[in-house]
């Protein structure tokens, strides 16, 4: 796999300085993002490690007592000034082009973590629910608040072998909306995990011509 | 992850000393995660470690999230020590084209990363 990365390097570009870290191109101007939301032990690094050409890294956010909770939003229902709030994230990244680079973040679906979406995830080009069908509870959470924040999304089914619900008992209890697309997947497949980020992106497109097509309806 | 991590373990208060105090960044300069930021000048001599550090390892664009990875600090205090380095002129920032919004971004990027993901 590390060859295949080393091939993306111009030549002329200066060797990584740091073990495992590995530089963009002068002429990168455009950070994307996706975020793949999952409970614990789903896969969500699995992916991001499988198309990632940097191995994931892993980062965290911290809401203080001194935090901008209070004073910027008129104050969070829920947390108290007192209330200290971090969330730990794993992202890797996949360079596009010369100029796009996408940032694919995997990140906990836990309740504390959605107070941070807006300052994390704010501009999300969307993102990838990842369910354990054994848990499928943890995904409600997930679905419901990317519903409430309007970011687009798909749920990809990661196969962990064994019985596994009909797409339709899954979309049934999942309460899926019928215009949300439903993968399987293997999150330690390049090409699998690969596949799942292309039909996010194809839906985005989707959503993208039902909206030019409807310009009264707000943006999904 | 050998080496404990001072965003981690370290009380906020300690955190809070990096940044003389500070809990925000300048709300007109909002980093993204995925903002990239390129260094416009070196480390000085006498200039704060981190500081030193961000502008070592912006030679080429780096995005806030791989900074406050590689410091080891939470992406809040990252953005306030850019927000330092911005406000000097020791930096650039190359914001995401796709903003802050809901809206879905346009189709020509959307088809941009399509190519990008179908040739990896």
């Amino acid at each position: 796999m590390d060859s295949a990365i080393s091939e993306r390097r111009p030549a002329g570009e200066r060797e990584p300085s740091g073990a495992g870290r590995r530089e963009l191109t002068a002429t990168a101007d455009n950070g994307l993002k996706i975020v793949v939301v999952g409970g614990f032990g789903v896969g969500k690094t699995t992916l991001v490690r499988s198309v990632s050409e940097i191995r994931p890294l892993n980062t965290e956010e911290t809401m203080t007592q001194a935090g901008k909770g209070i004073d910027e939003t008129g104050g969070l229902e829920g947390l108290s000034g007192k209330t200290s709030t971090t969330v730990a994230f794993d992202f890797g990244r996949i360079t596009l082009d010369a100029r796009n680079v996408l940032y694919l973040f995997g990140a906990p679906g836990q309740e504390r973590f959605w107070f941070l979406w807006d300052r994390l995830f704010s501009g999300t080009l969307g993102a990838v629910v990842l369910v354990d069908t054994r848990r499928l509870e943890d995904s409600w959470y997930a679905i419901d608040r990317l519903e409430h924040h309007g970011t687009p999304f798909i749920v990809a089914r990661n196969d962990f072998g064994g019985p596994s619900p009909t797409t339709e008992q899954l979309r049934e209890a999942l309460d899926l909306d019928p215009g949300v697309p439903l993968v399987d997947c293997d999150a330690r497949s390049r090409q699998s995990s690969k596949d799942v980020l292309i039909t996010l992106v194809e839906h985005l497109k989707t959503l993208y011509v039902a909206q030019l097509n409807a310009p009264q309806e707000n943006a999904q | 992850m050998s080496v404990s991590r001072p965003g981690r373990d370290d009380s906020p208060d300690r955190l809070y000393t990096l940044t003389g105090g500070r809990s925000r960044s300048a709300p007109d300069a909002p980093f993204d995660l995925v903002t990239l930021i390129v260094a416009e000048s070196g480390p000085q001599p006498g200039m704060q470690s981190e500081h030193a550090a961000i502008l070592r390892m912006c030679e080429l664009p780096t995005a806030v999230v791989e900074i406050a990875a590689d410091l080891g600090l939470p992406v809040s205090i990252t953005r306030i020590l850019l927000s330092d380095l911005l406000d000097a002129g020791r930096i650039s920032a190359r914001h995401p084209r796709s903003g802050p919004t809901h809206s879905l971004p346009d189709s020509e990027l959307l088809e941009q990363v399509l190519v990008g993901l179908r040739n990896l």
